[in-house]
């Protein structure tokens, strides 16, 4: 990008008009007896060559100075946990973490914060990673936001990481973006492959615009980079049994820890039917033509002893509870078995689920994007086919009694 | 109380264009809509009016026929909206989204709260709320399913992933509701026909307070996209064909197998 300048000192009333005649876009506008460029203006440059000498010159804009990456090394987890367990996720960005390591030759890290974790610290070790970065003070026990984005600043600052990996709960949803803004750097949400370049940089995928397409995103010009990934997308490392890493416990000012904001009542969620928890799925989508229809997937899943899941539309109609949403704005799956019935599959649905062992999908179109995905790939009827499977399975059952 | 709404006008369906070249979504030609989770966060806004006085005003970011979600939400119950266009908007990603969101709100203070929906159904990230908040250096709570005000406070109800967390939060603060958290009331024809265009205010880049072209758009974007492929394709499938009945065999054949039934 360019702009142009003009050098008000070298317009005069002979000159100006030859210069207004010069510029064929309309670019150039006569005020107050000076010249303005105009939103017509296309950056030809016209003006600059042939207008008089150094009235008009074309300058590039400021360029920031780029980034130093040699100065930035090692990629860091942000490890969630409930003050005593790590999320699964967690673990899973670790062991997506050391092979882009491997690629650089970089440490991994794991950054944790709370009260009274050093068991914690500890089980982390367990996974690999060369350091853990722990903050605990008791004033850190529940997470609000002001002191843990004013913790994860100040290790930011003293370890400079090159990559800031973290999951993308409703906790890190909310977390990442603050400390990326904080940093002035990218943020890459959802992310369903990582790679690394040999420059550093990382290479982020996901799906797009609804998902028809994929999108590989770098932040090349900006460090740390921030990526979030959901549950389940990649696949948590066996731990090892003597851990080479370190505990680093670090220190912070009072004063950061510090917030108006007040936590008033924490209630724990009683643990309901989870599908991102469940071996066989079977799920639904816009094939179905009434809510009450969807009874008979309900039936085989029943018969199954798996849950139903849904797509977006049906959540989004009102016949499904968002819970059982599969994709990427609801939840990734990793079942055993799923059948999934009338999905057309965009990708934003298929990111959810596509890391199941088998995928059987019935669809009446036999171009539906689910069969991109599907290991069976069953081109029929939903309305004909699901009730004779259920009756094949129901008789199945109870000759096995 | 005094809120602004952040919304997003979002193409109607998910068959969208992008250009090769940039990576930029192509947004002419398209039929849109109001973000649906922006829904939320505005009945939220109009209950909380309703119940402690003040205004609603909307603001979004976009191109000039952005104006028609705007006065979607003016014909719900929104006071007013703000329309921030501007060229050197184009391409943004959601570093400087939120940067020139928060530079459309400095011009709109005073507020005591702004409301964010949970993400977009277009660019599904969820992180332009948390972004604009720190912009704004103002505290921000996430998936926020109820609030209520208590003097120069609010009392928030939090849904993380495990469990729920009631905060009292010090005003002005961002705020990002969840989904489903209410049922959204739909346009009124009569607030429809009484909507005129003052009630409309466009900002572009000359009336925010930095004027620095670098931090807006794509050149204040932190993140580039390289390219954009079709998804991959599993080449290793099976095609079942045949009647009902034989499907319907071969399934169960495959469910057997798998000691599922």
């Amino acid at each position: 990008m360019a702009h142009l300048v003009i050098h008000k000192e070298k317009v005069n009333p002979e000159n100006i008009r030859k210069v207004l005649d010069i510029c064929p876009f309309g670019g150039l506008t006569e005020k107050n007896g000076t010249l303005e460029t105009t939103a017509g203006c296309r950056m030809c440059g016209l003006c600059v060559r042939t207008g008089p000498e150094g009235m008009i010159t074309k300058e590039e804009d400021v360029v920031l100075p780029a980034v130093d990456k040699s100065a930035w090394k090692g990629i860091v987890v942000y490890a969630e946990h409930n003050g005593a367990a790590v999320h699964n996720v967690t673990l899973e960005l670790i062991g997506k973490a050391a092979e882009l390591a491997a690629v650089t030759k970089e440490p991994v890290y794991a950054f944790l914060i709370g009260s009274g974790i050093s068991d914690t610290a500890k089980q982390l070790l367990r996974y690999g990673v060369d350091k853990v970065y722990s903050y605990d003070y008791p004033e850190l026990k529940d997470f609000i936001m002001e002191p843990y984005a004013n913790v994860f600043e100040d290790f930011i600052n003293k370890v400079k990481p090159s990559a800031v990996l973290v999951g993308a709960t409703n906790l890190g949803r909310t977390l990442a973006p603050r400390i990326a803004a904080r940093f002035r750097t990218g943020l890459t949400a959802d992310c369903t492959r990582l790679e690394m370049k040999e420059n550093t940089d990382l290479i982020q995928i996901r799906p797009a615009f609804g998902g028809n397409i994929m999108a590989q995103i770098v932040t090349p010009n900006n460090r740390p980079q921030f990526s979030t990934v959901r549950y389940k997308i990649f696949s948590a490392p066996a731990p090892v049994e003597t851990p080479h890493g370190t505990v680093e416990n670090m220190a912070i000012e009072q004063a950061k820890l510090k917030t108006l904001v007040e936590i008033l009542s924490i209630r724990e969620k009683e643990k309901t039917a989870d599908i991102s928890e469940t071996d066989v799925i079977v799920a639904v989508g816009r094939g179905f033509k009434t809510q009450a229809d969807t009874d008979m997937a309900k039936e085989l899943a029943d018969v199954l002893g798996g849950q139903i899941a849904c797509s977006r539309p049906l959540v989004e109609n009102g016949w499904f509870d968002a819970k059982r949403q599969i994709g990427l704005s609801g939840r990734t799956v990793h079942a055993k078995m799923i059948l999934t019935l009338g999905i057309s599959g965009k990708v934003q649905f298929a990111a959810g689920m596509k890391g199941s062992d088998c995928i059987i999908s019935i669809n009446s179109d036999p171009h539906a994007q689910i069969f991109d995905v599907a290991h069976y790939a069953v081109i029929g009827d939903i309305y004909e086919i699901v009730p004779k499977l259920t009756a094949l399975c129901r008789e199945a059952k109870k000759n096995a009694l | 109380m005094n809120i602004i709404v952040c919304v997003k006008q979002v193409p109607g369906s998910s068959e969208v264009e992008v250009d090769p070249e940039t990576g930029v979504l192509k947004r002419e030609g398209f039929s849109t809509k109001l973000n649906p989770y922006d829904l939320y966060s505005l009945e939220m806004s109009f209950s909380l009016r309703e119940k402690y006085g003040g205004t609603v005003r909307t603001l979004t970011m976009g191109p000039p026929q952005a104006k028609a979600a705007l006065y979607e939400t003016i014909h719900m119950g929104a006071d007013e909206g703000t329309l921030l266009t501007d060229r050197a908007f184009g391409g943004a990603d959601c570093l400087a989204t939120s940067y020139a969101l928060s530079q459309a709100i400095r011009k709109m203070e005073p507020y005591d709260l702004i409301l964010c929906g949970k993400q977009t159904t277009d660019g599904d990230t969820a992180q332009v709320g948390s972004e604009l908040s720190e912009e704004l250096g103002i505290p921000n709570i996430g998936n926020a399913v109820a609030i209520e005000k208590q003097d120069g406070f609010v009392i928030v109800t939090q849904n993380l992933d495990d469990r729920v967390v009631v905060k009292k939060v010090p005003l002005p603060c961002l705020i990002c509701a969840d989904s489903e958290i209410n049922t959204p009331r739909l346009p009124s024809y009569r607030r429809s026909l009484e909507t005129s265009e003052e009630s409309i205010t466009v900002y572009t880049l000359a009336d925010c307070p930095d004027q620095d072209k670098s931090h807006y758009g794509l050149l204040g974007s932190a993140t580039n996209v390289e390219r954009i492929f079709p998804p991959e394709k599993n080449t290793d499938r099976k095609i079942l064909e045949g009647s009902s009945e034989e499907v319907s065999a071969q399934i169960f054949g495959l469910l057997k197998n798998g000691k599922y039934v």
